[in-house]
């Protein structure tokens, strides 16, 4: 299946200012990616070249099976759908005139596409409501109907939890994962990192370039060197004895006087070879376990490296 | 163009303005207001009165019949494009298939159906009015044939040129209020045409109106294109100019 995104070299500038530069990636048919990245690194700036809404500065994508090109803009946006960060609904109609309007835009006729769409994101109770009636989290879930009525190849959610309560945003999360399972592609940004790393297959870290981009657990390890952390009842009396020359082990340091960080090159090779090694040398092991990183520790990672090389 | 989408558009701006108490509070009374003073003035000519008052005063009425259709479209027209910006729809409404020469057009239509139905109305009411309650002298000056057909050729024109200034200024300007004030400016000089025939500088007849309500359409379809191509989503949703690769 050919992908959904293929995008190469994408560059806009705005005047003298850089919005995105350079930016390459691709996202396969039915994966949920997630394109992170602080205020202003250029996610928007990127959802709105890639839904034809502004021209690229430079480069070239391919969105939905078709070129980036004004001529292909009708057709692109035919086959897409976006969901800004405000869902932009009329106030004054309600619920099913909103899903109506769009519907007559897209040219769907089919008199149950509104009503499916409703069902999908649990609003059939609500159809007949104003949009200025509703709540903001019931607001976002309009918006995801709207954005489900042309059955998009490629939906585009910019910040879809943003200002949602823990309860809203849960609702939210089940749809992305509904969406999932019915194989849309979904282009997701946001802030929230523990989002990403739940709901995303893929993650792009960007900050007007892009800075990586890999599965979760692979950001992590090309980020982070794999540890062990081991700690004991009492101080080891000679540490370096003990953890010298294991299978798998790189090299260790002291963190306090009973807790040690081990460098290894692979956690499930090193870590018996170090419980043996504790056991041998009769310490009492109070845990042994590998080091975590969130997608929050790569993110903060990279972004406070920009910061530095900003400030140099 | 897809006159599937260009109705989609019509109906949810119709929708929309029903339930805009402002726009429904406008359309009420500015008609009114524009009618009241003049329509006393014409009850009050007496039989005696001189053909030359008659006239004046039929023509001044007249020409503030001409002043709602200029008037009324551009508020709406221009509130069209930067309101939908202003409440946070333009950019989902701009991610759809729609085309740019369907959105002005669509745009259009929807305010030139209520501004006209409100102008024709305004006529037909103070038409009556004045056949039943003003002296014959005065009621035969506005039943007058060449006048009658001047205004409703007129007033959909004047409407459309006025609904195109608007959304010329609704798609460049940054804020809402400037936008009606400058549409409202800009409007008024289609009015002249109509202040010549009114005050018989130019004698109305059946050809002249025809002949200038031509003109006026042609430069109407001109106008469409014309804002058409300054519909740019870029400097709409950035509020910068797209730049050449």
């Amino acid at each position: 299946m050919p992908p959904a995104l293929e995008v190469a070299h994408l560059t806009k500038r705005f005047g003298g200012r850089v919005a995105v530069e350079d930016v390459s990636f691709t996202v396969a048919a039915g994966e949920v990616f997630g394109f992170l990245g602080p205020n202003g690194a250029g996610k928007t700036t990127t959802v709105r070249m890639l839904g034809t809404l502004i021209a690229p500065t430079s480069g070239s994508a391919v969105v939905a099976g078709l070129p980036l090109a004004h001529e292909n803009g009708v057709e692109i946006r035919q086959r897409i759908a976006v969901m800004p960060e405000n869902p932009g609904l009329y106030l004054r109609l309600t619920v099913t005139e909103n899903l109506e309007f769009f519907a007559g835009l897209y040219g769907i006729r089919e008199p149950g596409r509104i009503g499916a769409a409703l069902e999908a994101v649990g609003l059939q109770t609500r159809a007949n409501d104003l949009c200025g009636d509703l709540s903001k989290g019931l607001r976002q879930r309009v918006g995801l109907a709207r954005a489900l009525l042309n059955d998009p190849v490629v939906l585009f959610l910019d910040e879809p939890t943003s200002g949602l309560d823990p309860l809203a945003t849960r609702d939210v999360h089940d749809l992305i994962d509904g969406l999932r399972e019915r194989g849309v592609t979904v282009f997701l940004t946001t802030h929230r990192l523990a989002e990403a790393e739940l709901l995303c297959d893929r993650v792009a870290i960007l900050n007007t370039t892009l800075r990586t981009m890999g599965r979760t657990d692979e950001l992590r390890d090309r980020l982070f060197r794999k540890r062990l952390l081991v700690t004991t009842r009492s101080p080891l009396p000679d540490a370096g004895t003990v953890f010298d020359g294991l299978q798998g082990v790189t090299g260790w340091e002291a963190d306090g006087s009973t807790a040690y960080e081990i460098a290894v090159t692979d956690t499930e090779l090193a870590a018996p070879a170090v419980a043996r090694a504790l056991v041998a040398a009769g310490a009492d092991i109070l845990s042994i376990g590998e080091e975590r990183h969130s997608l929050e520790d790569v993110y903060l990672e990279l972004i406070s490296e920009d910061v530095e090389a900003s400030g140099r | 163009m897809s006159t599937e989408r260009i109705g989609a558009v019509v109906r949810k701006e119709l929708r929309d303005f029903r339930r805009n108490r402002f726009l429904v509070g406008t359309m009420s009374v500015l008609p009114v207001v524009f009618l009241i003073s003049p329509m006393i003035t014409l009850f009050r000519i007496p039989a005696s009165a001189p053909a030359s008052l008659v006239d004046r005063s039929v023509g001044v009425t007249s020409l503030l019949l001409f002043v709602v259709p200029a008037v009324i479209p551009p508020i709406m027209a221009a509130y069209s494009v930067i309101g939908e910006r202003d409440q946070g729809t333009l950019e989902p409404f701009l991610t759809t298939p729609i085309r740019r020469e369907e959105l002005v057009l669509a745009k259009a239509f929807a305010v030139f159906i209520p501004s006209v139905t409100v102008a024709y109305g305004i006529y037909l009411a103070f038409a009556l009015a004045v056949r039943f309650g003003a002296v014959h002298a005065v009621s035969a000056a506005v039943w007058h044939a060449p006048q009658m057909v001047a205004q409703l050729v007129f007033t959909p024109l004047i409407a459309t040129w006025a609904i195109w200034v608007g959304i010329a200024m609704s798609v460049r300007a940054r804020d809402v209020r400037v936008a009606q004030q400058l549409a409202t400016l800009a409007s008024l000089p289609a009015l002249g045409i109509t202040t010549l025939i009114t005050f018989r500088v130019i004698t109305p007849s059946v050809t002249v109106a025809v002949v200038l309500g031509l003109a006026l359409l042609a430069v109407d379809l001109a106008a469409w294109r014309f804002v058409s191509k300054l519909f740019d989503r870029e400097r709409l949703i950035t509020g910068t100019r797209a730049q050449p690769s």
